[in-house]
């Protein structure tokens, strides 16, 4: 079994007990707002650069703002999952509470003719490509994804 | 309120194509071009400012000192400016702010790109604290991703069509048919952009831009040394140049991030960033949207071209496609829109591409375009966007 990682630290979570995954970001204690990918820095929002960054768990739902799909295959380092390249959809989906807006592929099955904006959609971990690591081994790397809620395929 | 203008004193660009040669080259000969246009010699030069290309190596990162080494060392100050797609409109800016500050009267502004096959990609390496690099390594999100994202907007709240963008094309194309500067000639019709393959849904091959060989060159003057030498044509001024930045919460999702800001904590600005960059040089020229007689505007998409109107001000939400389908802003209509062909007609040369959008604009004012002549235009706006965050908008006026 190749192994299984997320193809980058800290930024959604893994569980392994059966608990839905779930985006990772930081939120400004003083000013309320919510950074995604996680701002580890100092707070953004202009006048709180002191304020307090703690980490937290993004809503797993949100309605799908925008959408559209990529119908050749992306340049370097994008790495191919298929020969040939299959199109796959990308959305961009709003989260209520945070008021941000976050991209990331849509499961494989979805096209965009299944999408349309408004709708509900969750958040899955899923395998984005495998890659070789230095000792030669085989690494599967984990990314998060978007899944219409009303659809099944993928978890 | 309105600031103190500089004078457009001479333009000149290389024409855009796939030529596959040195990017120095290009914008050497924009830079003679617009030199003789001005009727002034390099060494009276005060001040160069080069627009940089991250695609060339070192002598891109240092444009401003390679087209000043290129056309023979003199001594002169040069600045280089990177802002993406908006580095011209900095460039433009180093130099009008060095006039204004009456520590020259002439400069040069000079951009120019070799760009390579394909999709544009992030620079080579694994580095992933750069979301230019994240975003095509997470998600493959190239920048056909992100106009696609804009134009899935206009299809669902607008309604608008696959025609509706097409027609954007088919407008520009005849516009460029007629531009000697232009890398495509052809007209082409909805059938041609409807038939060509899709992308990124809902935009087509045909929707979006291609990425070009190119140069352009400005020469600035106070307006004090373009009295004494200026030629018969009518004198073009800037009136304003706007390199605005986005203000938090930035609650439209911006190349090549991947999420937006947050807007749970404070309030989210009453203009967007694309609105404000207009804003901005109208505020700066004390002028609006009614007053403007001509716009080349960015046209990375047809989708794209249609937003600008609504940013710019042409007209509200949603109605920008009403605006093509009445032939206002084609050539003989009340607001001719991307008058040279616009990025549907050269490709995206980064550099040079702010740049040439006031070239295009001082033909206009001067009444020089030719066959390509937008009426008798007095105002000119120009917006651009580069990644990152830099706004870019050019007021020219005569």
């Amino acid at each position: 079994m190749p192994e299984r990682r997320p193809v980058v630290e800290g930024w959604f979570t893994t569980p392994t007990d059966g608990t839905p995954p779930a985006l990772i970001g930081t939120r400004c204690t003083e000013s309320g707002t919510y950074f995604f990918p996680p701002e580890r820095v100092a707070s953004r929002a202009p006048g709180f650069l002191d304020s307090r960054l703690e980490e937290v768990e993004l809503s797993r739902t949100g309605r799908l703002w925008s959408y559209t799909d990529a119908q050749y295959q992306p340049p370097e380092p994008y790495v191919p999952v298929t020969d040939p390249h299959e199109a796959f959809c990308i959305a961009a989906v709003e989260l209520e509470a945070e008021q941000l807006v976050v991209m990331g592929q849509v499961v494989a099955g979805v096209s965009v003719d299944d999408l349309q904006i408004g709708m509900e959609m969750e958040l899955v971990v899923d395998t984005l490509d495998a890659t070789t690591d230095a000792d030669g081994s085989t690494i599967e790397n984990l990314i998060w994804k978007w899944k219409p809620v009303s659809h099944g395929g993928a978890s | 309120m309105s600031v103190e203008q500089v004078a457009v004193l001479g333009v000149g660009m290389h024409p855009w194509g796939k030529w596959g040669r040195n990017f120095v080259e290009y914008g050497v000969a924009a830079a003679r071009d617009a030199l003789a246009d001005a009727g002034v010699d390099w060494r009276d030069v005060g001040f160069v400012a080069g627009a940089d290309t991250m695609r060339n190596g070192y002598p891109g990162y240092v444009a401003g000192a390679t087209f000043a080494q290129a056309l023979g060392w003199t001594g002169v100050p040069v600045t280089s400016a990177y802002g993406a797609c908006a580095s011209g409109a900095m460039a433009l800016e180093a130099a009008r702010q060095r006039i204004l500050s009456g520590m020259c009267d002439v400069a040069l502004v000079v951009g120019a790109d070799t760009t390579p096959k394909g999709f544009l990609k992030p620079n080579a390496g694994e580095r992933t604290d750069d979301p230019d690099w994240l975003r095509f390594r997470l998600l493959g999100a190239t920048n056909p991703t992100y106009f696609a994202l804009y134009a899935r907007r206009r299809v669902d709240l607008y309604g608008a069509t696959p025609e509706d963008f097409a027609r954007v094309k088919v407008k520009n194309s005849r516009h460029g048919a007629a531009n000697p500067y232009a890398r495509f000639a052809k007209e082409v019709g909805i059938d041609d952009v409807l038939a060509s393959p899709l992308v990124a849904s809902p935009l087509r091959l045909l929707d979006i831009c291609a990425t070009s060989d190119g140069g352009a060159a400005v020469v600035l003057t106070s307006m004090d040394y373009a009295r004494r030498h200026a030629g018969s044509d009518p004198l073009v001024r800037v009136a304003a140049i706007s390199t605005v930045t986005p203000t938090f919460p930035n609650t439209v999702i911006e190349m090549p991030n991947f999420a937006t800001d947050s807007a749970a904590g404070l309030p989210v600005p009453d203009r967007t960033f694309k609105q404000a960059i207009g804003d901005a040089a109208y505020a700066q020229a004390g002028l609006g949207p009614d007053d403007v007689d001509v716009a080349e505007v960015y046209d990375l998409s047809t989708a794209l071209e249609l937003d600008w109107y609504e940013d710019l001000g042409f007209c509200a939400p949603g109605e920008a496609e009403g605006l093509v389908r009445d032939g206002v802003t084609e050539l003989g209509g009340q607001l001719p829109v991307n008058p040279s062909g616009g990025l549907a007609c050269f490709g995206e040369a980064v550099p040079a591409q702010a740049l040439a959008q006031v070239c295009e604009l001082t033909w206009q004012l001067r009444g020089t375009a030719g066959d390509r002549q937008a009426g008798s235009p007095h105002v000119g706006i120009t917006a651009n966007q580069g990644l990152f965050g830099h706004g870019s908008s050019v007021i020219v006026t005569r």
